[in-house]
């Protein structure tokens, strides 16, 4: 068996865990740790100490050692964990991850980080502290023999490993093996019984072998701690494995059960020692020796790892990615079908059109099901978030809270995985730049700590993510200053919206100091174009000493879109919904032109520039005079113009897709799409309409 | 005719011909009396010529773009783009769909002819001359009793910025 078709396993399982180790460690109330939270660190790091020990990844193994040997005086009560000892932790992670990558082969690990990280947290594990409740009685766990039975092939490399791993733990006397393999990359097939006499517990046995061992192949039970003949134990009733089916390890579903045997098995054999509060269970029934039909009445506790874990299954996007196709297929052939059946007689055709309409509600329903596939909680981009707000506090030396507001917010899967840098440059700009020192703030009358609040939430067909600091706010005048020494046109008078807008500009910086936080300048810019490549757009408001805020408004998907079809001449362009203000049809004398070039129409008592489509896109338009065609009001980034159209088509739910996989970016349109009649309408990108008012060209500033 | 060009004798004088000759098939379509011969491999399929959805602003022989079966494609119209043949669009346009570098491109020609193998001895190195196309982009002619095909490196040809259709990578 080649071992590294199991490290992509291995690797995802252990940044997993790594995220649930970091996520606990933050969450963990140093002055009252639940010690159900302490096991659950502790098995997490044992977890991938377990796996790179097997994959004989020393420096990962090393490393999770030191962090196990503090975890585990910690989760026995016998040290009581402090501030100090989970930064060392949590640094202790992020050396871990980047190990973990360096194995991957992305990057390179730093060793002089992982020693100092390694010395750190042995020198905190070695602290003497009594224990701090002393009524607590010290047990150490009993000595239990267990009897390990699995099947598996495997190379001589891992099962050295293994065994080695498992002698770490305790005693170790192999009872049966597989003959052993001709040549150094042979396989040794079949079954294995290990007889372990340690204080480990079953379910850290299971862990350290499932990284090689399917987990229906693998048995730990506990034997007692009398002969060594091997046929004692197989007398003992542990033939299950005699009549399973003899595939092992080819399975491609390796390591997403990460539970164990099924509770029948479990029940049968009566093994009740999956416990999850050490020397709890061994305090009440303290005899290793228990082997007796009763005890197996007593029910097998199976511990899930994570709440989630055993209900969901992981499938790569581009598989999700290609479902997604092909129900924008489907929905394009229900359209063609549909709009071809309108054209029989429905009173002989009664059947077909009752046939069609049951179709429509199906591949809607279809559709809505596979597009959420992709969406995930928007906790996935917030949970980093801690973490980042934690670290960047202690070493600016504020005082932040961080608080997050639904969390829970679905949307694309692609949306997540594009907002989330943005979202970090803003986070950190709110602390860095937002939120005043603690001595500033007791100074204005407002608390020592400051709170950033992370806010997520639905409005119509996109999402809103919001981020606001009680900070000092965005000084106007510094920002019109900076302006004019970067040579820029501003007057004082600008409305506020205008002068925040100039912050988005590149290379524009008001921090007094760089720090190499932030303050570079490198950012609001960057924040704004990926937001924007996003299809959202960036809001800021901001009041002086009451703080900031910052709001992201994205489409929900990024494959679906709501459009308004219209027409110029022959051409069907789609105008995305959202950006739809209203449209009208404009009387003769609200239609102005300026030096007989620009074209303005007045609408409610505004005065909009008028784009008209036909002469942007050189089409030849059936209307001539803007009066005698229809003006749809666009609204992008906080300005509003009149497109000019011939006529309205209709609104319709579009598949969204990429001109540029086979052509290029066109200037002014932002997809394509495939209409019912199977041809291609372009989708228009209304912010470069909107800038285009200002110089009726498509040139992209 | 299996053996490889490299050890054949001679071989180091005509390289530039080693690239297309590892494939010896070539399709053949003609624009205007010209016949050019294309990499078979390159080529994903052969259809007719329906409507397209222009785009604005483009140069006149990208026609704009199609719904293949659900995936958008460029339509180019080498005749446009060469000055030959007589650009009309009727039932027998064809338009010769390529798959290059990972895209899809399709491209108008007068006529497709056939599939043609061409042994190493029937392709001679190009020599300078004043063509439509580019000399950089031919990689030999090749003879095939009375006719002479022009043999074309198609995936340079449409990649090059000259047909600004793919966004350049910088």
């Amino acid at each position: 068996m080649d071992v590294s078709q199991f490290h992509a396993t291995f690797f995802e399982e252990a940044n997993e865990h790594l995220e649930s180790l970091e996520s606990l460690l933050l969450s963990l109330d140093l002055s009252a740790p639940d010690p159900e939270q302490l096991n659950a660190i502790f098995r997490a790091a044992h977890s991938i100490k377990g796996g790179a020990a097997t994959f004989g990844f020393r420096d990962v193994a090393n490393l999770t050692h030191a962090l196990e040997t503090l975890l585990d005086r910690l989760r026995k009560q016998e040290l009581l964990p402090t501030q100090e000892m989970v930064d060392a932790l949590l640094v202790g992670g992020d050396v871990l991850r980047s190990q973990l990558a360096a194995h991957r082969g992305q990057g390179s690990a730093d060793e002089a980080a992982a020693e100092a990280v390694r010395v750190r947290i042995e020198r905190l594990a070695e602290i003497e502290s009594a224990p701090v409740a002393p009524v607590v009685i010290d047990l150490p766990e009993p000595q239990l023999r267990r009897t390990i039975r699995f099947r598996a092939a495997l190379t001589q490399e891992v099962v050295d490993n293994l065994l080695g791993e498992l002698r770490a733990l305790g005693t170790l006397e192999v009872l049966t093996e597989p003959a052993r393999a001709r040549g150094k990359s042979g396989k040794r097939k079949g079954a294995w019984v290990l007889a372990l006499t340690a204080r480990a517990q079953a379910t850290e046995l299971e862990e350290l072998l499932q990284f090689v061992i399917q987990p229906e192949e693998l048995e730990v039970g506990e034997g007692e701690p009398a002969p060594s003949a091997a046929a004692s134990v197989e007398d003992a009733g542990f033939g299950l494995f005699e009549d399973a089916p003899g595939t092992p390890a080819a399975d491609p579903g390796y390591g997403f059960f990460t539970e164990l045997p099924t509770g029948e098995q479990v029940h049968a054999q009566g093994y009740g020692f999956f416990d999850t509060a050490p020397g709890v269970s061994e305090a009440a029934a303290p005899a290793p020796v228990d082997k007796t039909p009763a005890a197996a009445a007593s029910p097998a506790k199976v511990v899930p790892m994570t709440g989630s874990e055993s209900s969901s299954i992981r499938v790569s996007v581009e598989k999700v990615d290609q479902l997604i196709n092909l129900v924008g297929e489907l929905v394009i052939t229900q359209a063609m079908l549909a709009q071809t059946s309108l054209q029989l007689d429905p009173t002989q055709h009664g059947r077909l059109a009752e046939g069609m309409a049951q179709l429509e509600r199906n591949t809607r329903d279809l559709q809505e099901a596979v597009m959420s596939i992709r969406m995930l909680p928007i906790a996935f981009v917030f949970s980093r978030f801690p973490r980042l707000v934690r670290d960047l506090a202690s070493k600016l030396g504020k005082r932040v809270e961080l608080k997050t507001v639904g969390e829970g917010t679905e949307l694309d899967k692609g949306v997540i995985e594009k907002i989330a840098d943005p979202l970090t440059h803003l986070v950190r700009n709110s602390l860095d730049h937002g939120i005043e020192s603690p001595a500033d703030r007791r100074a204005a009358g407002k608390p020592e700590t400051g709170t950033i609040t992370l806010r997520a939430f639905h409005q119509g067909g996109s999402i809103v993510i919001e981020v606001s600091d009680d900070g000092g706010g965005l000084h106007r005048q510094r920002i019109l200053d900076k302006a004019r020494s970067r040579g820029m046109q501003v007057a004082d008078d600008m409305p506020d919206q205008d002068v925040w807008q100039l912050i988005f500009e590149p290379g524009f910086s008001t921090a007094e100091v760089v720090s190499d936080v932030s303050g570079r300048g490198v950012g609001m810019d960057v924040v704004k174009r990926n937001i924007q490549a996003a299809g959202g757009r960036v809001d800021l408001s901001s009041v002086p000493g009451q703080g900031t805020r910052i709001s992201i408004r994205l489409p929900l998907t990024l494959a679906i879109l709501d459009g308004m079809s219209i027409a110029v001449g022959k051409e069907i362009f789609i105008v995305p919904l959202g950006f739809v203000v209203e449209s009208l049809q404009p009387k003769a004398q609200d239609i102005r032109t300026i030096s007989g070039e620009c074209i303005m129409v007045k609408v409610r008592g505004d005065y909009l520039p008028v784009v008209p489509l036909a002469r942007l896109f050189n089409l030849p338009s059936e209307v001539v005079d803007p009066a005698g065609g229809i003006l749809v009001i666009l609204e992008a980034e906080g300005a509003r113009v009149a497109l000019a159209v011939d006529e309205l088509v209709g609104q319709h739910q579009i598949v969204i897709k990429s001109l540029e996989a086979n052509y290029r970016r066109v200037p002014g349109i932002s997809g394509a799409t495939i209409m019912g009649d199977g041809k291609v309408a372009l989708i228009l990108d209304a912010a470069a309409l909107v800038r285009s008012s200002r110089n009726l060209s498509l040139i992209a500033a | 005719m299996t053996q490889s060009l490299v050890s054949a004798p001679g071989a180091s004088e005509a390289p530039v011909a080693a690239s297309v000759l590892a494939s010896r098939e070539f399709l053949t379509f003609r624009l205007g009396s010209e016949e050019y011969g294309i990499d078979i491999l390159k080529v994903q399929e052969i259809r007719g010529y329906d409507a397209v959805t222009k785009i604005a602003n483009t140069p006149e022989f990208i026609k704009g773009v199609i719904n293949l079966r659900g995936t958008i494609v460029p339509i180019v119209d080498m005749r446009i783009k060469f000055n030959l043949g007589n650009v009309e669009y009727d039932q027998f346009t064809v338009v010769i769909v390529l798959n290059l570098a990972n895209r899809i491109v399709g491209m108008v020609v007068d006529s497709v002819s056939d599939v043609i193998t061409l042994a190493a001895e029937q392709v001679r190195p190009a020599p300078e001359f004043a063509a439509s196309i580019n000399t950089s982009f031919i990689r030999g002619l090749g003879s095939l009793e009375e006719r002479m095909l022009i043999l074309v490196d198609i995936e340079d040809l449409l990649t090059s910025p000259d047909m600004g259709l793919f966004e350049q990578v910088h």
